[in-house]
Protein backbone atom coordinates (compact mmCIF):
# COMPACT_ATOMS: atom_id res chain seq x y z
CA UNK A 1 0.00 0.00 0.00
CA UNK A 2 1.42 3.34 -1.06
CA UNK A 3 -0.11 6.80 -1.11
CA UNK A 4 -0.91 8.53 -4.38
CA UNK A 5 1.31 11.42 -3.28
CA UNK A 6 4.36 9.13 -3.03
CA UNK A 7 3.53 7.56 -6.39
CA UNK A 8 3.31 11.04 -7.92
CA UNK A 9 6.65 11.99 -6.36
CA UNK A 10 8.35 8.98 -7.98
CA UNK A 11 6.86 9.83 -11.37
CA UNK A 12 7.94 13.45 -11.09
CA UNK A 13 11.49 12.39 -10.29
CA UNK A 14 11.58 9.83 -13.12
CA UNK A 15 10.26 12.35 -15.66
CA UNK A 16 12.67 15.03 -14.44
CA UNK A 17 15.74 12.82 -14.85
CA UNK A 18 14.68 11.21 -18.13
CA UNK A 19 16.52 10.14 -20.34
CA UNK A 20 18.77 9.09 -17.45
CA UNK A 21 17.49 6.56 -14.95
CA UNK A 22 16.16 8.06 -11.72
CA UNK A 23 16.48 6.23 -8.39
CA UNK A 24 15.52 6.64 -4.77
CA UNK A 25 13.80 5.29 -1.71
CA UNK A 26 10.47 5.44 0.04
CA UNK A 27 11.27 5.13 3.72
CA UNK A 28 8.96 3.74 6.34
CA UNK A 29 8.95 2.53 9.93
CA UNK A 30 11.04 -0.60 10.49
CA UNK A 31 8.10 -2.36 12.12
CA UNK A 32 5.62 -1.74 9.32
CA UNK A 33 5.18 -2.08 5.60
CA UNK A 34 3.92 1.40 4.74
CA UNK A 35 6.32 3.92 3.22
CA UNK A 36 5.85 7.46 4.53
CA UNK A 37 8.70 9.52 3.09
CA UNK A 38 10.16 10.07 -0.39
CA UNK A 39 13.93 10.35 -0.63
CA UNK A 40 15.13 10.99 -4.20
CA UNK A 41 18.73 9.86 -4.66
CA UNK A 42 21.38 11.00 -7.09
CA UNK A 43 22.12 8.48 -9.82
CA UNK A 44 25.91 8.57 -9.61
CA UNK A 45 26.08 6.70 -12.93
CA UNK A 46 24.04 9.42 -14.71
CA UNK A 47 23.14 6.84 -17.32
CA UNK A 48 20.09 5.89 -19.39
CA UNK A 49 20.81 2.21 -18.70
CA UNK A 50 22.33 2.02 -15.20
CA UNK A 51 21.83 3.49 -11.76
CA UNK A 52 23.83 3.50 -8.58
CA UNK A 53 23.33 5.51 -5.41
CA UNK A 54 26.33 7.74 -4.75
CA UNK A 55 28.55 6.09 -2.13
CA UNK A 56 28.64 8.99 0.34
CA UNK A 57 24.92 9.60 -0.10
CA UNK A 58 24.28 5.91 0.59
CA UNK A 59 26.05 6.10 3.95
CA UNK A 60 24.20 9.29 4.88
CA UNK A 61 20.89 7.69 3.87
CA UNK A 62 21.33 4.59 6.02
CA UNK A 63 22.53 6.63 9.01
CA UNK A 64 19.45 8.81 8.72
CA UNK A 65 17.16 5.78 8.40
CA UNK A 66 18.81 4.12 11.41
CA UNK A 67 18.44 7.29 13.48
CA UNK A 68 14.74 7.48 12.65
CA UNK A 69 14.05 3.77 13.12
CA UNK A 70 13.19 3.52 9.44
CA UNK A 71 14.02 1.14 6.61
CA UNK A 72 14.01 1.48 2.82
CA UNK A 73 10.50 0.04 2.44
CA UNK A 74 10.64 0.77 -1.29
CA UNK A 75 13.71 1.03 -3.52
CA UNK A 76 12.72 2.49 -6.88
CA UNK A 77 14.28 3.27 -10.21
CA UNK A 78 13.17 4.06 -13.73
CA UNK A 79 13.73 2.29 -16.99
CA UNK A 80 13.87 4.85 -19.75
CA UNK A 81 13.56 2.70 -22.87
CA UNK A 82 12.27 -0.68 -21.70
CA UNK A 83 9.43 -2.12 -19.66
CA UNK A 84 9.17 -1.72 -15.91
CA UNK A 85 10.51 -5.18 -15.17
CA UNK A 86 13.80 -5.98 -13.36
CA UNK A 87 16.75 -6.37 -15.71
CA UNK A 88 19.34 -9.09 -15.21
CA UNK A 89 21.55 -6.47 -13.58
CA UNK A 90 18.73 -5.42 -11.25
CA UNK A 91 18.28 -9.02 -10.18
CA UNK A 92 21.99 -9.70 -9.74
CA UNK A 93 22.56 -6.59 -7.61
CA UNK A 94 19.37 -6.58 -5.54
CA UNK A 95 20.52 -6.57 -1.93
CA UNK A 96 17.55 -5.55 0.21
CA UNK A 97 15.55 -8.76 0.67
CA UNK A 98 12.87 -6.97 2.71
CA UNK A 99 12.33 -4.11 0.23
CA UNK A 100 9.71 -3.69 -2.44
CA UNK A 101 11.56 -2.95 -5.66
CA UNK A 102 9.46 -0.51 -7.66
CA UNK A 103 10.15 0.08 -11.34
CA UNK A 104 8.56 2.71 -13.52
CA UNK A 105 9.06 3.13 -17.24
CA UNK A 106 9.39 6.53 -18.87
CA UNK A 107 9.60 5.09 -22.40
CA UNK A 108 6.12 6.40 -23.25
CA UNK A 109 4.28 9.62 -22.48
CA UNK A 110 1.80 8.22 -19.96
CA UNK A 111 2.47 7.44 -16.32
CA UNK A 112 1.01 3.95 -16.40
CA UNK A 113 3.90 1.53 -15.87
CA UNK A 114 4.40 1.45 -12.10
CA UNK A 115 5.19 -2.06 -10.91
CA UNK A 116 6.54 -3.63 -7.73
CA UNK A 117 8.59 -6.75 -7.06
CA UNK A 118 10.36 -8.71 -4.40
CA UNK A 119 13.82 -9.77 -5.49
CA UNK A 120 15.34 -12.40 -3.19
CA UNK A 121 18.21 -14.74 -4.08
CA UNK A 122 17.75 -14.07 -7.77
CA UNK A 123 14.02 -14.81 -7.71
CA UNK A 124 11.65 -12.07 -8.91
CA UNK A 125 8.09 -12.05 -7.60
CA UNK A 126 5.76 -9.35 -8.86
CA UNK A 127 3.25 -8.00 -6.35
CA UNK A 128 0.10 -5.95 -6.66
CA UNK A 129 0.49 -2.21 -6.14
CA UNK A 130 -2.34 -0.75 -4.08
CA UNK A 131 -2.54 3.03 -4.13
CA UNK A 132 -4.49 4.97 -1.53
CA UNK A 133 -5.38 8.64 -1.25
CA UNK A 134 -5.29 8.34 2.50
CA UNK A 135 -2.12 8.96 4.47
CA UNK A 136 -1.06 6.23 6.83
CA UNK A 137 -3.86 5.12 9.16
CA UNK A 138 -2.96 2.51 11.75
CA UNK B 1 41.82 -2.09 17.91
CA UNK B 2 38.26 -2.86 18.87
CA UNK B 3 35.66 -1.47 16.51
CA UNK B 4 31.94 -1.85 15.92
CA UNK B 5 30.67 -3.10 12.59
CA UNK B 6 27.23 -2.43 11.12
CA UNK B 7 26.04 -5.48 9.20
CA UNK B 8 23.51 -4.98 6.37
CA UNK B 9 20.25 -6.94 6.37
CA UNK B 10 21.34 -9.27 3.60
CA UNK B 11 24.40 -10.45 5.57
CA UNK B 12 22.76 -10.85 8.97
CA UNK B 13 22.34 -14.56 8.33
CA UNK B 14 26.06 -14.71 9.14
CA UNK B 15 25.64 -12.88 12.46
CA UNK B 16 22.58 -14.60 13.95
CA UNK B 17 20.55 -11.58 12.94
CA UNK B 18 22.76 -9.05 14.73
CA UNK B 19 22.78 -5.59 13.16
CA UNK B 20 26.00 -4.57 14.90
CA UNK B 21 28.89 -6.81 15.92
CA UNK B 22 32.24 -6.06 17.58
CA UNK B 23 35.52 -6.89 15.87
CA UNK B 24 39.28 -6.50 16.16
CA UNK B 25 41.97 -5.49 13.74
CA UNK B 26 44.70 -2.99 12.94
CA UNK B 27 43.44 -2.75 9.36
CA UNK B 28 40.18 -3.45 7.58
CA UNK B 29 41.66 -6.66 6.16
CA UNK B 30 42.56 -7.85 9.67
CA UNK B 31 39.08 -6.98 10.87
CA UNK B 32 37.40 -9.02 8.12
CA UNK B 33 39.59 -12.02 8.99
CA UNK B 34 38.65 -11.63 12.65
CA UNK B 35 34.94 -11.36 11.81
CA UNK B 36 35.13 -14.40 9.56
CA UNK B 37 36.57 -16.47 12.42
CA UNK B 38 33.30 -15.99 14.31
CA UNK B 39 30.88 -15.37 11.42
CA UNK B 40 31.87 -17.96 8.85
CA UNK B 41 31.43 -16.93 5.23
CA UNK B 42 31.03 -13.22 5.95
CA UNK B 43 34.36 -12.20 4.45
CA UNK B 44 33.62 -13.94 1.13
CA UNK B 45 30.57 -11.76 0.73
CA UNK B 46 32.72 -8.64 0.98
CA UNK B 47 36.07 -9.63 -0.55
CA UNK B 48 36.82 -11.38 -3.82
CA UNK B 49 40.29 -12.28 -5.08
CA UNK B 50 41.91 -10.20 -2.36
CA UNK B 51 39.99 -7.00 -3.07
CA UNK B 52 36.68 -5.48 -2.08
CA UNK B 53 33.77 -6.58 -4.23
CA UNK B 54 32.69 -3.93 -6.70
CA UNK B 55 29.14 -3.66 -5.37
CA UNK B 56 29.86 -3.70 -1.65
CA UNK B 57 30.67 -0.42 0.05
CA UNK B 58 32.67 -0.34 3.28
CA UNK B 59 33.12 2.79 5.32
CA UNK B 60 35.41 3.49 8.26
CA UNK B 61 33.73 6.27 10.18
CA UNK B 62 32.70 8.70 7.42
CA UNK B 63 35.05 7.53 4.66
CA UNK B 64 34.50 5.04 1.86
CA UNK B 65 37.57 2.80 2.15
CA UNK B 66 38.05 2.86 -1.64
CA UNK B 67 39.59 6.27 -1.04
CA UNK B 68 41.61 5.35 2.07
CA UNK B 69 43.56 2.25 1.09
CA UNK B 70 40.93 -0.45 0.67
CA UNK B 71 41.66 -3.50 2.82
CA UNK B 72 44.82 -1.77 4.12
CA UNK B 73 42.78 1.06 5.63
CA UNK B 74 43.97 1.48 9.23
CA UNK B 75 41.45 1.28 12.07
CA UNK B 76 41.54 3.36 15.21
CA UNK B 77 40.21 2.28 18.59
CA UNK B 78 36.46 2.67 18.73
CA UNK B 79 36.05 3.22 14.99
CA UNK B 80 32.68 2.63 13.39
CA UNK B 81 32.76 0.37 10.35
CA UNK B 82 29.71 0.24 8.08
CA UNK B 83 29.12 -2.35 5.39
CA UNK B 84 26.47 -1.46 2.80
CA UNK B 85 25.74 -3.25 -0.45
CA UNK B 86 25.55 -0.82 -3.34
CA UNK B 87 22.03 0.11 -4.37
CA UNK B 88 22.43 -0.27 -8.09
CA UNK B 89 21.02 -1.88 -11.18
CA UNK B 90 20.37 -1.41 -14.83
Amino acid sequence: MVTSALVAAIWAHARRDHPDEACGVLAGPADGDRPVRHIPMLNAARSPSFYEFDSADLLALYRDLDDRGEVPTVVYHSHTATEAYPSRTDIALASEPDAHYVLVSTRGPSDDEFRSYRIVDGIVTEEEVRVTDQPRVE
Amino acid sequence: MTVSVRIPTILRGHTDGAKTVPGEGATLGDLLADLDSRHAGLSDRIVENGALRRYVNVYVDDSDVRFTGGLDTPLSEGASVTILPAVAGG
